[in-house]
């Protein structure tokens, strides 16, 4: 096992220093760009853009142009904006990083419980109007944008809707500390945490039925019947154990990607701060040094995020387990 | 995002038309004549798909709206009769007999800010205008064809490019694979927003210039482009493992045991079942790259105004959001019917040259 | 006709499993009737697709295709189990009726130890803490010859060899003591020295526990090492059924004769070529009408337009025109 932990954890430094030379080459040496210019910001004055040169070091080879922006990244953290003068890049991501969690870990639990559900009911009266209902139901989850999602929910929460007593409890768009005010916080996440469940809960609880179905189709499921076990246990111990083995390995897959920047789009509908909307906002000042940081910061997580889903993985089904080890 | 999607259903599917499509090989002693009847398990397969209503009906409607958007110039000359890509900030329109501006002053609060007419339901601002006071229905077709043609071209990208590293990977494996596996390795874990904005940020500004090609930025090559990469492991990394798979199939081994020249194996063993996998990913790919393109457009980072796509109309109606909702929500319906319909279809399409998916769903009913 | 004073253990009349389909219904097993004495083994013989496997299903009451169809009767111990309540028929099936599967990989949940497993199974049937159940886990593993139970006992299915899961299949089916065991194709995954292995193994549990066994199988061979009786299916139906010294030596039905004449002999010339029963068996849906086995027979003449009932021959029963016109094979 500590083999195969280190094998991965390889793999994983890896697959790291080769998204960060991507990304530095991306940013650094696309041909037909100046990367000092866009640094500097738009309209940069020639003073700040000579600055810019000389800090990244632009007159210097490609190799130490990197390992400049490497050290200025991850060991000084002493990055700073140009369009926003003096902001230090490293902090404020730091800062953002309670937000977005909020946001995902909420939402991941919402989709983890709803489409646990979905998948199973689905399964149990598979063929049945139920079955197909939510199904169809899962597809057109699938197929909507979340950012619309979130306009629309914000429409009806924020003003259509927002004087009945349904949603008069929702409280304006931003982010309560969950130190400051526990309950506000709440209040303030439950629709983003739903919007941007909406998709996962349709995609996993697809994903589950037809894994469910195939286990209903396995023949241990009938030796567990031959046993004389009662349905409920042949569900849950048996069917949906098995099938969690790939219900569990996307989880952690599509967990890393949100908390790296998929719950951008989510972040700013609803005008949450995290590192999304920081990602968005430099996005609109097209400040380049924010950008880096985010994109490098959470790719790292992302990948490490990964790393841990397989060993997970691999202690969650033994076959694989073993195969590896 | 749907970043698992492609990822999760796309291993299932290659999987499993890699199990099932077994083309006759020369020599290999399987099904002496099925050469002859070589292009009966597609049109088995396209048979199939035109029994399965859901896909039909998904399939007119996209031609539905396909015919729609291409009709979008007739509609801007003959209906609306504005030109949906300039501001029309003092305009006025007649609307039940009565001018009406196209912009109008706030009458609550300060009275400072300004309202774009809202939906008319009649031929001039059907849907009403957008805060420059251009008509939302024609935005809305004219954008259409933005969203389609960048899905298309994008997923065609995707699909060419991971054939080719696919193939080329799996087939002449050894160190080439070594490299094309680590390089899809690092781009599969690069989160594809990140990818996208990265190089949308990059390029926005001034275009792309490789060596004798311009890129422009506004050009819509450059989410056709930048779309087409970031999905290229989602479809590379199974092909490469069915070819792969393929290769090391009995039929294979016995030809290449027989003397067939490798050429030819990749020609005859590898191509057609590469081509199935591709066909199935297609419409699946379409509807992710449907969604990516309306969340880069939404992001700013995709189409350029002034063109228009779904994606940029509702960043457009976000603003207007409370006032004139329709702006933001007649292109997110636009994009949930689409994308729908490529779903079913794609759904369809699996079903129908898989038959071993198919004997799953069957089991479950 | 067995005597009506004994009840014997398992008793199965006139079963039919038809499945609905777009082409009207298919009957898969037709008009089935046997009985099982107690510490009796029946050796049920047939190709794939003819039924058997169902059979067995049928009497677990695991068919649970919506589209199945059973009529008939099905007595244990003297209750009738066709139509049982799901909750009554779960109180038999694993205490009093077990099975073991041919695949015992597949058959068992990948993700569970063998010992967490078993466990469940008693459980299931009794009181037991989980402590207890784990060591009855042991001590069955350890009864069906695996060495090192206790350490076996934590080992994942895909740890063992094909025939130590089976040992471990085993256990688990005799873990509440049943009765009756239906064996499906137990050995024919299985090495042939292990094959023996594992015969030997069932002919002890018999021997020990007076347990009655249904044992499927395609391998006339087997047949010959366990059976006390042999029912022959062919195309759904009993072709031929008695006990097996006399089916051995004695086979009425064309088709049992092609069975037995595909053994390799054990002793004296070896044959040129091992004869082969020419021809396929009918698929569910394309029975021929009259006797089923008409198109495939060497004997085939105008009686076989009318299918066969089962005629007695001696202490078999043999469901062949051949019989009452006095010229059994």
């Amino acid at each position: 096992m500590i083999r195969v932990v280190l094998a991965r954890l390889g793999q994983m430094a890896f697959v790291m220093a080769g998204i960060s030379i991507l990304v530095f080459l991306i940013f650094f040496a696309t041909p037909g760009t100046d990367p000092a210019a866009r640094i500097a910001g738009r309209n940069a004055a020639p003073e700040v853009l000579a600055a810019v040169r000389h800090d990244f070091g632009f007159d210097q080879p490609l190799a130490v142009q990197y390992v400049l922006l490497m050290k200025r990244l991850f060991v000084t953290g002493d990055l700073t904006s140009f369009v926003n003068r003096g902001q230090k890049v490293v902090p404020s991501i730091l800062q953002a990083v309670p937000v977005t969690m909020s946001l995902v870990v909420g939402a991941a639990l919402v989709w983890v419980v709803a489409s646990v559900a979905v998948g199973t009911l689905a399964c149990v009266w598979r063929g049945t109007v139920v079955d197909k209902a939510l199904m169809i139901l899962g597809l057109i989850g699938i197929s909507m944008p979340v950012f619309w999602v979130g306009e629309v929910a914000n429409l009806i929460t924020q003003s259509r809707y927002h004087d009945t007593w349904l949603f008069s409890w929702v409280p304006g768009l931003g982010y309560v500390p969950l130190t400051q005010d526990p309950v506000g916080w709440f209040k303030a996440l439950v629709i983003p945490w739903v919007a941007l469940a909406i998709l996962f809960v349709g995609l996993y609880g697809r994903v589950l039925r037809a894994s469910l179905v195939e286990a209903y189709g396995e023949d241990f499921i009938r030796t567990a019947r031959a046993k004389g076990l009662g349905e409920g246990r042949i569900l849950f111990r048996h069917a949906l154990r098995t099938s969690m083995v790939t219900f569990v390995s996307m989880f952690g897959l599509d967990f890393g990607l949100l908390v790296g920047g998929g719950a951008l789009l989510t972040e700013v509908v609803f005008g949450l701060q995290g590192v999304g909307y920081l990602t968005y906002n430099a996005l609109q000042n097209l400040d380049l040094p924010v950008i880096m940081a985010t994109v490098m910061y959470a790719s790292f997580f992302v990948v490490a995020s990964n790393a841990a889903v397989d060993l997970i993985y691999a202690a969650l089904d033994p076959r694989v387990r073993l195969a590896r080890a | 995002m749907t970043l698992a999607s492609p990822g999760a259903a796309s291993q299932d599917a290659a999987s499993q038309v890699a199990g099932s499509e077994r083309p006759d090989t020369p020599g290999a002693g399987r099904e002496p004549g099925a050469r002859a009847t070589s292009r009966g398990p597609w049109v088995t397969a396209l048979r199939k798909l035109l029994q399965d209503r859901a896909a039909v009906a998904s399939l007119a409607a996209l031609v539905l709206i396909v015919l729609c958007t291409l009709a979008a110039p007739l509609y801007a000359t003959r209906v609306s009769e504005t030109d949906p890509f300039t501001s029309n900030l003092s305009g006025s329109v007649v609307v039940d007999g009565e001018t009406v501006d196209v912009i109008q002053a706030d009458t609550g609060g300060l009275g400072l800010g300004t309202t774009p007419i809202g939906p008319t339901w009649t031929g001039h601002y059907f849907m009403g205008a957008d805060g420059q006071g251009r008509d939302v229905m024609a935005r809305l077709l004219y954008g259409g064809q933005n969203s389609l043609v960048i899905a298309g071209g994008a997923t065609v990208i995707t699909l060419v490019a991971a054939a080719v590293v696919g193939i080329v990977a799996g087939f002449f494996g050894g160190i080439v694979d070594a490299v094309l596996s680590r390089l899809l390795d690092v781009l599969w874990a690069f989160p594809v927003y990140l990818l996208a904005i990265s190089l949308s940020i990059v390029t926005i500004g001034r275009g792309l210039v490789l060596g004798p090609v311009t890129i422009s930025s506004s050009s819509l090559l450059l989410p056709i482009v930048i779309i087409g990469i970031i999905y290229v492991p989602y479809v590379a990394r199974p092909i490469r493992g069915q070819v792969l798979q393929l290769k090391r199939s009995e039929f294979v081994l016995a030809a290449t045991g027989l003397g067939v020249p490798r050429h030819r194996i990749l020609v005859t063993d590898i191509l057609p079942n590469v081509a199935t996998t591709l066909i199935v990913f297609a419409p699946l790919m379409m509807a992710l790259n449907m969604i990516t393109e309306s969340a880069l457009s939404f992001l700013s980072i995709g189409v350029q105004s002034p063109a228009a796509s779904w994606g940029t109309i509702i960043e457009d109606g976000q603003g207007l959001l409370y006032t004139r909702p329709w702006v933001a929500i007649a292109p997110g319906i636009a994009i949930v019917l689409t994308v729908l319909a490529l779903n079913v279809l794609g759904d369809g399409v699996r079903d129908a040259l898989d038959p071993k998916a198919k004997l799953r769903v069957r089991k479950g009913r | 006709m067995p005597d009506p004073v004994a009840e014997p253990l398992l008793r199965v009349e006139n079963l039919c499993v038809s499945f609905r389909s777009e082409r009207g219904m298919l009957r898969a097993v037709e008009n089935l009737s046997f009985a099982l004495q107690p510490g009796e083994i029946l050796s049920v013989v047939g190709e794939s697709g003819s039924g058997k496997s169902l059979t067995s299903l049928a009497v677990m009451g695991l068919i649970d295709d919506p589209n199945a169809v059973l009529t008939g009767s099905i007595r244990y111990k003297g209750r009738e189990l066709m139509g049982l309540s799901r909750r009554a028929l779960r109180e038999v099936r694993g205490a009093e009726i077990a099975m073991i599967f041919q695949d015992p990989m597949s058959a068992m949940t990948p993700v569970y130890t063998i010992g967490w497993q078993i466990a469940e199974q008693v459980r299931a049937h009794s009181g037991l803490t989980k402590r207890q159940a784990r060591a009855r886990a042991v001590e069955l593993l350890g009864e069906m010859g695996m060495p090192n139970p206790e350490l076996q006992v934590d080992r994942f299915p895909h740890q063992l060899s094909g025939g130590m899961r089976q040992r471990a299949m085993i256990a688990m089916a005799l873990s509440c003591n049943p009765s009756l065991l239906i064996a499906d194709e137990p050995t024919t995954a299985l090495d042939v020295t292990v094959q023996a292995q594992i015969l030997r193994l069932l002919e002890q549990l018999r021997r020990h526990h007076g347990s009655s066994i249904v044992f499927i199988t395609h391998d006339m061979g087997v047949v010959a090492e366990i059976a006390d009786r042999v029912m022959v299916m062919y195309a759904g139906k009993v072709v031929e059924r008695g006990p097996k010294p006399d089916v051995f030596a004695r086979p009425a039905h064309p088709y049992t004769v092609g069975l037995l004449d595909s053994i390799p002999p054990m002793a004296g010339e070896k044959p040129h070529r091992l004869p082969a029963i020419p021809g396929a068996p009918p698929s569910i849906a394309s029975r021929p009408t009259g006797c089923p086995f008409g198109p495939r027979c060497a004997h085939h003449h105008d009686a076989c337009r009318i299918d066969p009932p089962l005629f007695a021959l001696g202490r078999q029963d043999v469901s062949c025109h051949l019989v009452p016109e006095g010229a059994a094979a």
